[in-house]
């Protein structure tokens, strides 16, 4: 007799719990987690601190006199107020991320620890120079390996991600031009399957950007290059490995017509991660080439940063690079701050201070760790892993560019599911269900529903195999016409499509004492 | 390699898969002059074990706020950050997740970011925020062209306490895109200055409070004049907990607030990540750069929150973008966010006169030293203090023998004239005997 | 009303037009959020970009279908830019504009020519 009295096993039906809805409105581990602003807390604080005599009569009339209207929490509070909204992330940590163009890749946790090292963290980046020559020593070791796997000579660390690497290089540019008489170059030629920034940030500098058309295959048209290159044009940006996952293969010819009219060729480096320790971007002309350091060198994307973009240059363009410089001095390591003496010729500052070193940690750190062989490791498993997706998904979807293998990010278009009626969108959405985040969609423009594909090498052949065969179940459902399988997804997710019509239309951007909570138990 | 998870025996099984026999068959389209035959010329790979004695060596050559007396300020401060911050923002879900573009499962960055965007408003006192920048300098820089693009006019005014570097950064976008500076001398208190500046093609003023000498200004009139003229006013803050006492930049009637977010939450960090806020009016908001979070409902109602307005960003309006930016400073954005959520009010309040306090002991002591004298008026935490000796000189000295003594003037500026202008900032962690320390240094090493 | 390649409409009313985008742009662009309208006074320039109109995902350049001077912009599209949407070819429309060349605008497509190129696409 089981003399407990309670059941050992599920003795309902199990079909009726997923339909089932709670009474509250959160779901097992999955909690409803509302503001902070609606918790009350409005006079409470979780610090402790000592209390302050305030004398402020030195500050007569600049004392705030409008409340701030903030609440505070207790530690407890904000523990479970952000471990509850932490549930409801997706991340890298949890399933394969396979997003082309982004180079999701694992995390090392010595990075952080190593940027937690108090000679690192706790450090003013104003201190005199004798007290931070470990700060410098790292930066001109970590731009040594830069330079040794790019095969350039200079490179700018301080931009403070990939777009601002765009900017600085296309600032290195407009200064070289300047100073050979060349400044009546006003346009830039960059390829249609450009990443938007490119575009963005030649506008922005006051270029005219002119696109390059594409061929059948995917790479840049040359004629069409050839056609458009002129003593007007200042400089090309284009990404090697391409954003269609594809090499270049006129790269050096791309080069060498460039720079026979007098132009620059500013390499979008991206898509570093595929060539990493066996193909130099100098080796092919490349002048210079922004470097994600939380793409190719593991830096955690954080929900969205911080990032790193340093910029590799050539010989022409180094001098031009932004303050402040790393220099060997007589007694160690200096910081020229200004454009004087080594440094005259660098067009300006992009920002205070001198970069991002915590990124400039961790990835030394995981240069350090993975070494001249472990990065070559990195590119080839990249593009091996591309690779096998390709081939495992081409079982049922349409490769964009079927012949020949791709880089380490393979591109399929939306053909294969051609009339379905239904979208990429609408099948990425279907892939939360089953447990991945989306691939990069509808990106480059250049191919139709594009659907981009990048799984990076830290993902172990069971997890690719598993990511295999669930777009596969995927795509063989949606041509057997499951359509509310696509059309109502994600189910499964914490929550369903959210209207971002009504978001743009009607934008409400904080939080505001009138609103009351819409939580699930309404 | 303990980040590669491919044994040789997956590597072979993928190759046969796809149907080449090598991995070199796959990085066919590589120019054969531009192929590596061999390892590049660096280091092969090692263990943790190795990896940390080489970053241990490293750091260790750096000396440490913490070590000792510390005085720096000049953009960067140092403050107490609680213990859960640091270890809320490692979980995995928040370290290692990706931009939140698929809302459905990104709800935790999402609706940080909009407790983020309310927090930096009510700081700031402005009506709207975005979800961050990079920095302030580079908020500052945005905020300019953000100014030019509103007006439609061509040149920007900067204030004589603005700081060197937000300066520099201004002057490089605005070279960048054409337009005209007009950049005032450094000075302490000289705010007021501008307003002989403003003319029909000013764009924007720019005015720090505190400023670079720790004087904190009343910019009302000034943000007066500047809307008078068509023009708008941009107001920066590098010491964020300032908020927690000053009259705020909305209270003042700026158009544009940018500040550096670096003291709640992030750490100094030798300078960066950082973090840029960014907030302005309501009806600005369409020319705003960089990321905004709005609410919203799903498909059942439920509310959630999005990113949006996104047609004014890179990937959507390419070269019509209203500012190249791609990433914001999405992880420093939670740490402040956690930070002040567990300070709130109360809390800032009561950190922002502790801060008061320090300074003012700070500025008592100095005044008392022969030959020195404190020459910012209104300061919150920082002051400018004039020395006897270069003020480059002695804080060499004082690090000599271990006490970061402050920034020197001509540190950020050799030109301006002040050589013997020293900045020195208190904040939380300075005790009373960390000031005595540093007096008695002063007296013992000007008297050799 | 005449119709451009670039999915435009234009009516003309004495010497001013009436402009807006068509049925089949609303559809194309999805659910609409802003408009970016031109200043009144503005001179327009054939081809030249005179508005952009927003929806979530995209923006879209609206180029002049003829040369002229801006006399009015439709200030409710502000408030609910929706009304591109339900109403394009009306309520819906984007500015009125003074013409100068009134026969550049009997050259454009009339409905019919343009209903025979939207099969074409």
């Amino acid at each position: 007799m089981n003399s407990v009295g309670r059941p050992t096993r599920l003795e309902g039906d199990p079909a009726n719990d997923f339909l089932h809805p709670t009474l509250t409105g959160a779901r097992g581990l999955l909690q409803d987690e509302a503001l902070i602003f609606e918790l009350g807390g409005w006079d409470k604080t979780g610090v402790d601190l000592p209390h302050a005599e305030l004398d402020a009569s030195d500050l007569g009339g600049l004392v705030r006199t409008d409340p701030i209207g903030l609440p505070g929490l207790s530690e407890p509070e904000a523990m479970r107020h952000y471990v509850r909204l932490s549930q409801k992330n997706h991340a890298i940590d949890l399933a394969l991320y396979p997003l082309g163009s982004c180079t999701m890749k694992h995390n090392p946790r010595l990075n952080e620890k190593a940027a937690r090292l108090a000679g690192f963290a706790d450090v003013h980046p104003l201190q005199p120079i004798s007290t931070v020559q470990g700060a410098l020593a790292l930066m001109d070791r970590l731009a040594h390996w830069l330079k040794t796997l790019t095969g350039m000579p200079a490179v700018a660390l301080t931009p403070k991600a990939g777009a601002h690497g765009e900017l600085c290089g296309l600032l290195c540019i407009r200064a070289a031009h300047e100073a050979n008489g060349e400044g009546q170059r006003k346009t830039v030629l960059t390829p249609t399957s450009a990443h938007g920034t490119n575009p963005a940030t030649a506008a922005f500098v006051g270029y005219t950007v002119q696109e390059i058309a594409q061929t059948p295959d995917g790479r840049v048209d040359l004629d069409d290059l050839a056609d458009k290159l002129g003593p007007h044009v200042a400089a090309i940006m284009v990404t090697n490995p391409n954003t269609c996952g594809l090499f270049e293969r006129d790269v050096v010819e791309i080069a060498r017509l460039t720079h026979a009219v007098g132009a620059y060729f500013y390499c979008d480096g991206a898509n570093f991660n595929a060539i990493v320790g066996r193909v130099r971007p100098g080796d092919l002309g490349v002048d210079a080439m922004h470097i994600n350091l939380h793409k190719t060198f593991s830096t955690p994307h954080g929900g969205g940063g911080p990032g790193a973009g340093p910029v590799v240059l050539s010989e022409a363009l180094a001098k031009h690079a932004p303050t402040p410089w790393v220099v060997h001095g007589l007694d160690g390591f200096e910081l020229v701050e200004r454009a004087e003496g080594a440094a005259e010729s660098a067009f300006g500052r992009m920002c205070a201070f001198h970069g991002q070193m915590g990124m400039f940690v961790r990835a030394y750190a995981y240069m350090l760790s993975h070494g001249a062989d472990g990065l070559r490791q990195v590119a080839e498993d990249a593009v091996l892993n591309a690779n096998y997706l390709k081939v495992l998904l081409s079982a049922e979807m349409s490769p964009a560019f079927p012949n020949g293998p791709c880089m380490h990010e393979a591109l399929f278009d939306d053909a294969w599911l051609d009339g379905t009626g239904i979208t990429t969108l609408d099948f990425a959405k279907a892939m939360i269900d089953e447990g991945f985040h989306p691939m990069t969609m509808y990106f480059p423009l250049v191919v139709h529903g594009a659907m981009l594909i990048e799984p990076t090498e830290t993902e172990p052949k069971v997890e690719l195999d598993r990511f295999a065969n669930a777009l596969l179940q995927l795509a063989k459902a949606a041509k057997a016409g499951d359509i509310e399988r696509f059309k109502g997804a994600p189910f499964h997710a914490p929550l369903r499509r959210l209207d971002e019509t009504q978001a743009a239309r009607k934008p409400r951007l904080r939080w505001t004492r009138t609103e009351t909570p819409k939580l699930a138990a309404e | 390699m303990r980040y590669l998870p491919l044994t040789p025996d997956n590597r072979a099984e993928m190759l046969s898969t796809i149907g080449v026999s090598s991995i070199d068959d796959l990085f066919v389209d590589v120019p054969p002059t531009a192929r590596r035959a061999g390892l590049v010329d660096l280091p092969i790979h090692m263990g943790e074990l190795e990896v940390e004695r080489e970053l241990l060596e490293l750091a260790g050559r750096n000396r440490s706020a913490g070590q000792g007396p510390f005085f720096c300020g000049a953009g960067a401060y140092k403050h107490h950050v609680p213990a859960s911050v640091d270890h809320l923002i490692q979980r995995s879900e928040f370290l290692t997740s990706y931009t939140p573009y698929q809302p459905e499962i990104a709800q935790g960055t999402l609706q940080v970011l909009f407790e983020f965007q309310t927090q930096v408003a009510a700081l700031t006192g402005m009506e709207v925020a975005n979800a961050s920048l990079y920095d302030g300098s580079t908020a500052t820089a945005e905020a300019v062209m953000m100014a030019s693009r509103i007006t439609r006019r061509n040149t920007a005014v900067l204030s004589p306490g603005l700081h060197p570097h937000y300066a520099e950064t201004v002057q490089t976008l605005a070279h960048a895109v054409g337009m005209d500076i007009k950049r005032m001398p450094l000075a302490i208190d000289a705010e007021a200055e501008v307003l002989a500046h403003i003319g029909s093609d000013t764009a924007c003023v720019v005015v720090q409070t505190p400023n670079l000498f720790g004087a904190a200004t009343d910019v009302t009139k000034i943000a007066a004049a500047a809307q008078a003229a068509g023009a708008l006013l941009i107001v920066v803050t590098t010491e964020a907990v300032s908020f927690g006492l000053l009259r705020s930049p909305g209270e003042m009637n700026a158009d544009i607030a940018v500040a550096e977010g670096q003291s709640i939450g992030v750490g100094l960090n030798y300078g960066g990540p950082y973090i840029g806020l960014f907030a302005c009016r309501e009806k600005y908001v369409r020319q705003a750069p960089g990321r905004l979070c709005g609410e919203t409902v799903d498909g059942e109602g439920r509310r959630g929150f999005v990113l949006t307005l996104s047609t004014r960003e890179q990937h959507i309006r390419r070269d019509k973008a209203t500012s190249n930016i791609c990433t914001n400073s999405g992880l420093c954005a939670l740490a402040f966010t956690i930070h002040m959520s567990l300070l709130g009010e109360t809390g800032l309040r009561k950190l922002a006169a502790l801060n008061h306090q320090a300074g003012r002991r700070l500025a008592q002591r100095m005044s008392e030293l022969p030959g020195f004298e404190v020459l910012t008026p209104r300061y919150f935490n920082e002051i400018a203090v004039r020395t006897p000796v270069p003020a480059e000189h002695l804080v060499q000295l004082l690090a000599d023998h271990g006490i970061l003594g402050g920034v020197p003037v001509s540190r950020l500026d050799p030109d301006a004239g002040m050589d013997d202008v020293l900045l020195l900032a208190a904040t939380e962690l300075t005790r009373p005997a960390d000031i005595e320390i540093l007096a008695r240094a002063i007296t013992r090493l000007l008297s050799q | 009303m005449r119709f451009t390649k670039d999915h435009e409409w234009i009516e003309l009313d004495g010497d001013v037009a009436t402009i807006g985008v068509t049925a089949y742009a609303a559809e194309q662009l999805g659910d609409v959020v802003f408009v970016e309208l031109p200043a009144v006074g503005k001179t327009l320039k054939t081809g030249e970009g005179m508005a952009v109109v927003e929806s979530v995902k995209a923006a879209s350049d609206v180029y002049a279908p003829i040369d002229g001077e801006v006399t009015a912009v439709n200030d409710a599209l502000s408030v609910t830019p929706e009304t591109v949407n339900g109403s394009p070819e009306q309520d819906g429309w984007f500015a009125k504009v003074k013409v100068s060349d009134r026969a550049a605008i009997e050259a454009l497509m009339d409905r019919d020519a343009y209903e025979k190129f939207l099969s074409s696409l």
